[in-house]
């Protein structure tokens, strides 16, 4: 099944994306909300102080704090206390939590947290690319990419139902591209408190921080054990990969709206060139395959949602039958000159009866724009390695000669 | 699909304008996109913001590079900024300005049109705030969307006076545009 949305413009609203989010946030019905405000991040905090100043949110605290490293740390506890806890962040903010991110998914908590994907520092760029969330790529969080803001608004009720399944218990990332999505105005609808309640239950752990029955999250496991944490760590991730699926398809039959499970496919089935991307820019992607389809290329797109888990079946299912898979990443693993989703696609087809050539394309660093132009210069180079094979595996894009 | 640049300076509302532009055009039925260039906002900085209006789902997200039409919020921008850059040779270039457009010798093959927005917002909103007179005149000049639904939107951001105002100033602009036109 591919992307399907009932367009119903009588429910849709235009508002930024930041605000969809925040919505979203809101009709969860969360009881712990922290978070520090960092570009392009602050949006959402400002919405959700408000629902909070506003009395919108009931049984909620919304706990002030003076660092990331501390909301999140806030956040341990009142998620081992049994509390739904949300927080946003972004960039250096994140980085800042990256010791309590492990924390998080050690003790199986599942916090739901919202990242506005911004470039790192040095140099400081408070634009958009995907290194902050891809540099947490181990701390064991579910990691979610939306393409637009309903799905990012979309996505985040679906995180809380998969991260919160007793199943599961592991922490999810929901990331959307920062300004791209945070900050853009388009029509969306807002979640209705109706259709959530429904879809999400109430958060009722079976562990949690009780004076009255007292138990440690965390404290220690030595040589003898800790294997095995990290173990089931790693079993609850394999049993996510279906639990986003189902959560994508109880979505659907909820709410009319559809976006992919773990992936996505776009114009595949006879596709000789496949594109995998992950979020906002598969928008852009789209219209290039629906121009150059029209041409009569049989070019399609692999929209990977879930990159922790990773759908290394259902990836190699999509591409078995390509030409040439052309992979973009808005990170790069510096000394490896690769970005993660190209690295992690040529990794699950090695060892498999798929022989495929993989190109990569590093690309919008730091907000550098995407225009139509880069992503046909990119077919067209795909072409070519159809024809004579792979010149240059994995490559930089628009990089000015004239800096350098 | 008509695609919308907005020039203007950190504080003169360009972002706002955009986004008010999006949410008009959504009301008039349409499909909506608006976003600003991001830039490190502050005060009188050249800045830009972008709006797309489609008949259907808007799923390209690069910036405006080809624009059908292009509003300048403030004239001194004509020195630091290449405001016709890419304008379609179709198209249209809204300044506001207290000068003809034959005054203005931009290498484009759009169609400059001015107005005075200032005059218009310090004779009714009695402040030199021109973001949304400009929208009116964008409407009254291109007839791209329907200057009611501007004013909604306005009265919808801005509630009380200040949105009546603005929707008056509003009204003014188009009509005056559509007589350019004419």
């Amino acid at each position: 099944m591919t992307a399907t949305r009932k367009i119903d413009k009588s429910k849709m609203v235009v508002v930024e994306g930041s605000y969809a989010v925040a919505h979203s946030v809101k009709v969860c019905r969360p009881n712990v909300i922290s978070a520090y405000p960092i570009t392009p991040q602050t949006h959402i905090v400002e919405d959700l102080s408000q629902f909070m100043a506003d009395g919108e949110i009931q049984n909620c605290e919304y706990i002030n704090v003076e660092s990331e490293f501390s909301a999140i740390s806030a956040l341990v506890g009142s998620s081992a206390a049994g509390a739904r806890s949300y927080s946003a962040t972004t960039s250096q903010g994140l980085e800042l939590m990256h010791e309590v991110l492990f924390n998080v998914s050690g003790m199986r908590l599942p916090v739901v947290m919202t990242v506005a994907n911004r470039a790192v520092s040095a140099p400081i760029n408070i634009w958009n690319d995907q290194q902050d969330s891809i540099s947490q790529r181990d701390t064991g969080w579910i990691q979610l990419y939306a393409e637009d803001t309903q799905e990012a608004s979309d996505m985040t009720a679906q995180a809380f139902k998969i991260a919160e399944d007793k199943d599961v218990l592991l922490p999810a990332m929901v990331c959307m591209d920062g300004f791209i999505l945070s900050h853009v105005y388009e029509p969306v609808i807002l979640l209705e408190q109706d259709l959530v309640d429904k879809y999400l239950p109430t958060y009722d752990p079976e562990f949690t921080l009780d004076p009255s029955d007292p138990r440690s999250f965390g404290a220690f496991a030595d040589p003898s054990t800790y294997t095995e944490f990290r173990f089931l760590q790693q079993k609850a991730m394999e049993t996510a990969l279906q639990k986003i699926e189902d959560a994508a398809n109880e979505f659907n039959e909820l709410f009319g709206r559809y976006y992919g499970g773990l992936i996505d496919e776009y114009e595949t089935e006879d596709a000789e060139i496949i594109i995998m991307a992950m979020g906002s820019i598969i928008g852009t992607v789209k219209d290039v395959i629906d121009a150059r389809r029209s041409k009569g290329e049989k070019i399609g797109l692999l929209k990977v949602r879930s990159f922790r888990p990773f759908p290394k079946e259902a990836i190699k299912k999509v591409l078995k039958d390509a030409k040439v898979v052309v992979v973009l990443d808005k990170n790069i693993s510096i000394g490896l000159n690769e970005g993660a989703l190209f690295t992690e696609t040529k990794s699950c087809l090695y060892n498999t009866d798929v022989n495929v050539p993989v190109v990569g394309y590093m690309i919008g660093h730091g907000g550098r724009d995407i225009p139509v132009g880069t992503i046909e210069n990119i077919i067209d180079e795909a072409k070519s390695v159809i024809s004579s094979g792979i010149k240059t595996e994995s490559q930089f894009t628009d990089v000015r000669e004239d800096l350098i | 699909m008509k695609e919308i640049r907005i020039h203007g300076r950190g504080g003169q509302g360009s972002v706002t304008a955009a986004e008010l532009l999006a949410v008009a055009a959504f009301a008039d039925g349409k499909f909506s996109q608006a976003f600003p260039a991001f830039g490190v906002e502050r005060r009188g900085a050249p800045v830009q913001a972008f709006t797309r209006i489609s008949g259907s789902t808007i799923r390209l997200r690069s910036q405006i590079y080809e624009p059908d039409y292009v509003i300048v919020q403030d004239p001194t921008l004509l020195e630091v900024v290449d405001i016709a850059s890419g304008a379609k040779d179709d198209g249209i270039i809204l300044i506001n300005t207290e000068f003809a457009p034959e005054t203005f010798d931009l290498k484009t093959k759009a169609k400059i049109m001015t107005v005075d927005a200032t005059r218009i917002a310090l004779d009714i909103i009695g402040r030199p705030i021109v973001n949304t007179v400009l929208l009116g005149a964008f409407a009254g000049a291109t007839g791209e969307i329907n200057p009611k639904s501007i004013q909604d939107a306005v009265k919808e951001r801005f509630p009380g006076k200040v949105g009546e105002k603005n929707a008056e100033a509003i009204q003014k602009a188009s009509e005056m545009m559509m007589g350019a036109k004419a």
